[in-house]
């Protein structure tokens, strides 16, 4: 592995080593673009990930100090844990689920295919499917996605099964075992999906794609890499032209650095990107960094989610094998017919019976709940994911008072429902539980959200400078050699899981950045 | 401390809310499978009835009626570590469970259930949401109560679940090969 020195101008520091930053360190690695990798989390191995739900949220989670507000149900039930995200080298790749799937045409021009919706702060993206087509191409190559590229679905599980029968019982069409970055057979070096059930817990076969153990190391092999675990950016710090010229972090021992910077890529999700440069505030940029707008922070989205899960008479076994190979994509469309506007995916789902204990019902105890507890084994699940409306008011924001342990403020996230979510969801709920009821449920549970894996918006992406923070190439409007390149640059969110458009936006974004450093613009 | 444990306290401090009460521990419940009745509770803290209070205080928040007390045990021996640790856990138990047995002329062990439940979630309300917070996790993250609940749990020791069942469900008809394609 490469090491720079702290004073080496000529490097790119890339903040934050998952989907986004992970593979965009690597793209201009290979580019041969000398890069800094300042990752906050530790450096774990696949060895090292535990088939233990509570022993490996402690493990790759990020339990830094967070708070909440807002009338969402994780305000009240886990007012500290807003998110469900990582704080490790590879980010949240190491936790996610493995859902690759590409926004559809309409979803990047939702205000003109929406309307005006009140209430919320809709945008079309400056790009459509079109440009990001051949980049997703790259992205579902890179990841293995399944059913793209020759590579085969993965086998059903129980709890597909389940889901199979209800959904084509109901006239569903779109029903398969998805579009997976989990090798269904062995790729790129790396083994076959051997259905351990614990995808969120750390991939122990390295089936399922994370930057940990493929963008990362074929950076290194470059040498252009210089990976900083345990390395907490705090400040991005600018000259007097307005250009960013350096990161200030800190060490495992709690020691401050600062990184030279040639250019700097922000991906350290959508709370501590916006954080990041909300923190970094100066007399030139008084409220915050490339925030012009007052939209850095602003536009949070988390998707509308919610859970089914349905008991029945037979055993399901539900925790057996991957956990989110099964999908019904019908009621992904757009049909305001329903009674809302955008759509959602029916994905499997199934946790262990400990997070169920803490899942299921926040807070809830007695019978009812101990009744599903009884029939865990009998339980199959799904979960919703759709497209949530934007909003302003619901953001990221600088606490007012509490700091972190580098005695920075700490994030707190805003987060109301719009009724356009409320109506969607109530929908999804309904039709989840028909699909188990056509197989004969005997009750469903209509599951609340869970502290959010999926963290958009809240640096988004906008033609107009006024409108957001960065460009089409998520370049920051206010600075030019300051990119985001994360989920915080959706626009809007679409109903698809997001890993993949972060992946395939991060590899558009390096070739930009390679181009413009070619041209003497960076 | 074990590494276990200071995960799960860290994330019950962090969560705070409903889901997981305020700070409470779920130390390690150092039980092995025993036939029923055959256990003995070594308390640190707690007396001999405040354990018995707490064990049935247990039983209502998360009654499972084929789960023999040895698990609920859990859970007390749990809440006894952090009152041994913090005299204000300590006394906070105390005070909930002098609460429960004066709400009426009767100590509450020895009400019904009915009225057991009523006082619980009247008078004893702030020890309900203790244990609840600590049982969440003690009660539901003890191997042995997996078993009881058909959970297996990890699986990469033994190759993952491939072949072990992770498709055995006969009860429906399978799913056409183009839905869900064989396994390499």
């Amino acid at each position: 592995m490469a090491k720079f020195d702290n004073n080496d101008d000529s490097v790119v520091v890339v903040i934050g080593s998952g989907a986004g930053g992970g593979t965009l360190a690597n793209e201009l690695c290979q580019k041969g673009i000398k890069v800094v990798l300042l990752e906050a989390g530790k450096h774990h191995t696949i060895a090292d990930f535990i088939n233990d739900e509570w022993n490996a949220f402690g493990q790759l989670s990020w339990l830094d100090k967070r708070t909440t507000s807002g009338t969402w149900r994780v305000a009240k039930d886990f007012p500290g844990l807003p998110a469900w995200i990582c704080k490790a080298v590879g980010g949240s790749t190491t936790h996610w689920a493995g859902a690759s799937l590409r926004f559809q045409e309409h979803e990047f021009r939702v205000r003109t295919e929406y309307g005006d919706v009140e209430g919320a702060s809709l945008l079309d993206w400056p790009i459509g499917l079109a440009d990001l087509e051949p980049w997703y191409a790259k992205a579902e190559d890179k990841m293995g996605v399944t059913r793209t590229n020759g590579i085969p679905g993965l086998p059903g599980n129980n709890n597909f099964k389940v889901m199979w029968n209800g959904a084509k019982r109901l006239g569903y069409k779109e029903v398969h075992t998805g579009r997976m970055a989990i090798n269904s057979r062995p790729r790129d070096g790396r083994g076959a999906c051997q259905q351990l059930g614990f995808c969120f817990q750390g991939c122990k076969t390295g089936a399922k794609w994370s930057t940990l153990y493929t963008e990362i190391p074929k950076a290194e092999a470059t040498g252009n890499l210089d990976l900083r675990p345990e390395s907490q950016a705090l400040t991005v710090t600018h000259n007097d032209q307005r250009l960013v010229d350096g990161v200030v972090y800190a060490a495992a021992d709690g020691s401050q650095h600062r990184q030279a910077a040639r250019a700097v890529c922000v991906a350290g999700n959508s709370f501590e990107s916006p954080r990041l440069l909300l923190n970094s505030a100066s007399a030139k940029f008084p409220d915050g960094l490339a925030n012009s707008s007052g939209q850095v922070g602003r536009n949070y989205m988390r998707h509308m989610t919610g859970s089914v899960y349905a008991t029945f008479d037979k055993p399901v076994n539900m925790y057996r094998g991957t956990t989110m190979a099964g999908i019904i994509s019908d009621e992904s469309v757009n049909d305001p017919s329903r009674g809302f506007v955008g759509g959602y995916e029916m994905e499997t789902l199934s946790i262990g019976l400990p997070f169920m204990a803490a899942f299921l019902d926040p807070g809830a105890y007695g019978s009812l709940f101990t009744d599903a507890m009884d029939r865990y084994d009998h339980m199959a699940g799904m979960w919703l994911v759709g497209e949530d409306m934007p909003q302003e008011s619901n953001a990221v924001t600088l606490h007012p008072t509490e700091k972190d342990q580098h005695g920075l403020p700490v994030p707190n996230v805003h987060f109301d429902d719009h009724p356009n979510d409320i109506a969607m969801r109530s929908h999804a709920y309904r039709q989840g539980s028909a699909v188990y009821d056509a197989v004969g449920a005997i009750r469903n549970y209509e599951v609340p959200p869970y502290p959010s894996t999926h963290n958009l918006g809240t640096n988004r992406m906008s033609a107009d400078p006024t409108r957001g923070v960065v460009n089409q190439w998520g370049q920051a409007h206010d600075v030019k050699n300051l990119f985001v390149s994360d989920g915080s640059v959706f626009t809007t969110g679409a109903a698809e899981n997001p890993t993949l458009t972060i992946v395939a936006l991060a590899i558009r974004q390096a070739d930009y950045i390679a181009n413009e450093m070619n041209r003497q613009m960076l | 401390m074990t590494l276990e444990a200071m995960n799960r306290r860290r994330f019950l401090h962090l969560t705070g809310g409903a889901a997981a009460g305020a700070a409470m521990i779920a130390a390690g419940v150092g039980l092995t499978a025993a036939p029923r009745g055959a256990w003995a509770l070594s308390l640190e803290s707690l007396d001999a009835h405040q354990g018995a209070t707490l064990l049935k205080v247990a039983r209502h928040v998360f009654p499972h009626d084929t789960l023999d007390d040895v698990y609920y045990a859990g859970v007390v021996q749990s809440l006894d570590g952090k009152a041994a640790a913090d005299a204000d856990v300590a006394a906070a138990l105390a005070d909930g469970v002098k609460a429960l047995d004066t709400a009426t002329s009767v100590p509450w062990l020895d009400l019904s259930d009915g009225y057991q439940l009523r006082i619980l979630e009247g008078p004893g309300e702030t020890l309900l949401h203790t244990v609840k917070g600590d049982a969440v996790v003690s009660l539901y993250n003890n191997p042995l109560v997996w078993r009881h609940f058909g959970y297996e749990g990890p699986s990469a020791q033994h190759g993952g679940y491939m072949n072990r069942g992770f498709d055995d469900l006969n009860w429906l008809p399978d799913p056409d090969e183009q839905a869900s394609p064989p396994s390499a």
